[in-house]
């Protein structure tokens, strides 16, 4: 399994990581044996395997839909680089 | 008072509690160790004056009579987490002063118990790495030296401050975390004992998050009977954590009876891997002989999957990485680089924030779930998952728990295995199968390797015996405790 450097560019993107053209290249030969060593999996039948979703047998507790916390918006955005009256600061996203 | 700070948990809180010395002595004790310490690089914050605080009013409440279960004990706290008003930054660039507004469940507990917080534990960062070189606060060293070289050796990952604080004195007993071998391997490493318990023993919620569904938290400590005590107050069910699990937390030091006659102890033929040295090999063999002298039965089994562990392992883990580290984006916490417009903030802020290690991961794991590659990756790998559960079950009706090796090495030297990924990745090898099925298990150090380094073995128990673990594993550490030296002090 190879991936190009076109792939690895797009697979940034996607998880907004900006990388330059010499990582782009260094991560594409990482992410190829990486992504190659993975490959022996194929080799393994799964025909009618049941994905595992839980590691543990649980039921999904239920809780009653009330309010049980909250109203510290300060705390909130205490750890943020840039708020204003209690809300998050961003670039403008809409003209 | 250095000596204070070569006693076990208990003996400290049975000291502390019966007045021998106070637990701001104990607590002076360990600060001043931390302070020589520097060389270790395990501590990345001291909490000096919350630690003697604490400490203060555990002697008030020992003098009242109130004392918990960790009265006045002095603990490390990995930075993974969350601690309230304590930086907390899982040793990432992106969580530049994160100090949250409130504390995970499982260091709530600890307090509540009575125990001392003397500051935060380097890691790899975000827990990914097997040596902890991967941390934005450098890497961590390993108090053993081999006896053939004057090389600084690698403490194990990513538990690797936990580990190392915990070997060379800095703490009574740390918490760490598990993913895929985060806590025995390090533990394996460094001389200590970790436990990774069943998955939903431990609450995760403020734990900062790497792969959800193998995540767990669990102690490292001096010994058996300290790692009991730990995991007895850090577990418990917990309303912020829905796979928490309801169970009833035993005394679990109060299981450690030696007593294993009658015990099925499972030797699966898969984990003679080639390649296994002879040292590995011959420290297994003798934690076969020495259980079966106890009078345990010994079971060959076979755990047909184990090899392809590793390999789904590195679907699973960096998928759920990839979603989990998506709210790192310069908005709510941490780090911020300015861009021309929000998506360009979030790519520069992610770029400088993350180490290589994290964006190799994001990156593999935003791959195998893009579109059109679900299904062959991540299904298939949560198939496999199925598949070596599956071994494990068919495994317990011959036996009751697996003993393994914890690692393929000792430790071994810094920057040895950082240039290869893969590699470094098969450290995790031994430990990586119990993730995947949430299964307990504990690493004890049974021996020295031909150049004086701590070696470890590996028990596997079922879903919630985790008492079993610490009885069996304290028969290997008392009958192998006269061959297992302590680290020279040569970093204070």
């Amino acid at each position: 399994m190879t991936i190009d450097a076109n792939t690895v560019r797009r697979v940034a993107r996607l998880a907004r990581l900006k990388i330059s053209d010499s990582e782009a290249e260094t991560l594409q030969d990482e992410l190829s044996s990486i992504l190659g060593w993975i490959e022996q999996l194929e080799e393994v039948d799964v025909e009618g395997v049941e994905p595992m979703t839980s590691v543990v047998e649980t039921q999904m507790r239920l809780r009653s839909d009330e309010i049980s916390d909250g109203n510290y918006p300060d705390k909130i955005v205490s750890n943020a680089s840039l708020s204003e009256d209690n809300f998050f600061m961003v670039p403008k996203v809409v003209e | 008072m250095t000596e204070i700070t070569k006693l076990t948990l208990k003996q400290t809180r049975d000291a502390i509690v019966n007045k021998d010395f106070t637990a701001v002595e104990a607590t002076q004790a360990y600060l001043d160790n931390i302070k020589k310490s520097e060389k270790l690089n395990a501590f990345i914050v001291t909490t000096e004056e919350k630690a003697l605080t604490m400490a203060k009013q555990s002697d008030e409440r020992v003098a009242k009579g109130e004392a918990g279960l960790l009265e006045g004990v002095p603990l490390g706290i990995k930075d993974l987490f969350c601690t309230q008003g304590v930086q907390s930054t899982a040793c990432s660039h992106i969580l530049d002063g994160f100090e949250p507004e409130y504390e995970s469940t499982v260091t709530s507990n600890l307090w509540q118990d009575g125990a001392v917080m003397l500051g935060k534990l380097n890691m790899d960062e975000f827990a990914m790495g097997s040596s902890n070189e991967t941390s934005y606060y450098g890497d961590v060293v390993n108090p053993w030296k081999a006896n053939d070289s004057d090389k600084t050796l690698v403490p194990g990952g990513s538990s690797g401050g936990s580990a190392s604080a915990v070997a060379a004195n800095l703490c009574a007993a740390a918490t760490a975390t598990d993913t895929g071998g985060s806590i025995r391997q390090p533990a394996a490493f460094t001389g200590t004992v970790g436990i990774k318990p069943t998955y939903g023993r431990c609450s995760r919620w403020g734990v900062v998050a790497f792969a959800s569904s193998l995540d767990q938290a669990g102690p490292i400590a001096k010994n058996v009977e300290d790692c009991a005590i730990m995991l007895e107050s850090m577990a418990s069910v917990d309303k912020k954590d829905t796979t928490s699990v309801d169970t009833p937390v035993p005394n679990y030091a109060e299981a450690i009876t030696g007593d294993i006659r009658g015990m099925r102890i499972g030797i699966p033929k898969e984990y003679r891997v080639d390649g296994m040295s002879d040292e590995i090999s011959a420290l297994w063999q003798q934690g076969i002989d020495l259980l079966k002298d106890a009078g345990a039965e010994v079971v060959d089994v076979s755990l047909p999957h184990t090899k392809y562990a590793l390999p789904a392992y590195y679907i699973v883990a960096p998928a759920e990485a990839s979603s989990n580290l998506a709210r790192y984006d310069g908005v709510k916490y941490g780090l911020r680089v300015p861009g021309k417009d929000i998506v360009e903030m979030y790519e520069n802020t992610r770029a400088e924030g993350f180490g290589d290690e994290v964006k190799r991961r994001i990156l593999i794991g935003t791959y195998v779930l893009s579109a059109g590659y679900y299904d062959a990756y991540y299904l298939r790998a949560q198939k496999i998952r199925t598949l070596i559960n599956q071994d494990f079950v068919n495994a317990y009706q011959k036996c009751d728990m697996l003993l393994t090796p914890t690692t393929p090495t000792a430790a071994f030297a810094h920057g040895s295995k950082s240039g290869n990924p893969v590699e470094m990745y098969l450290n995790d090898i031994f430990t990586v199968t119990v993730n995947m099925a949430g299964l307990p298990a504990i690493s004890v150090p049974a021996g020295m390797s031909a150049n004086g380094l701590p070696l470890g073995l590996q028990l596997i128990g079922k879903a919630f015996d985790e008492a079993s673990l610490f009885n069996v594993s304290s028969v290997i550490e008392k009958a192998t405790a006269q061959n297992i030296s302590s680290p020279e002090s040569w970093w204070a």
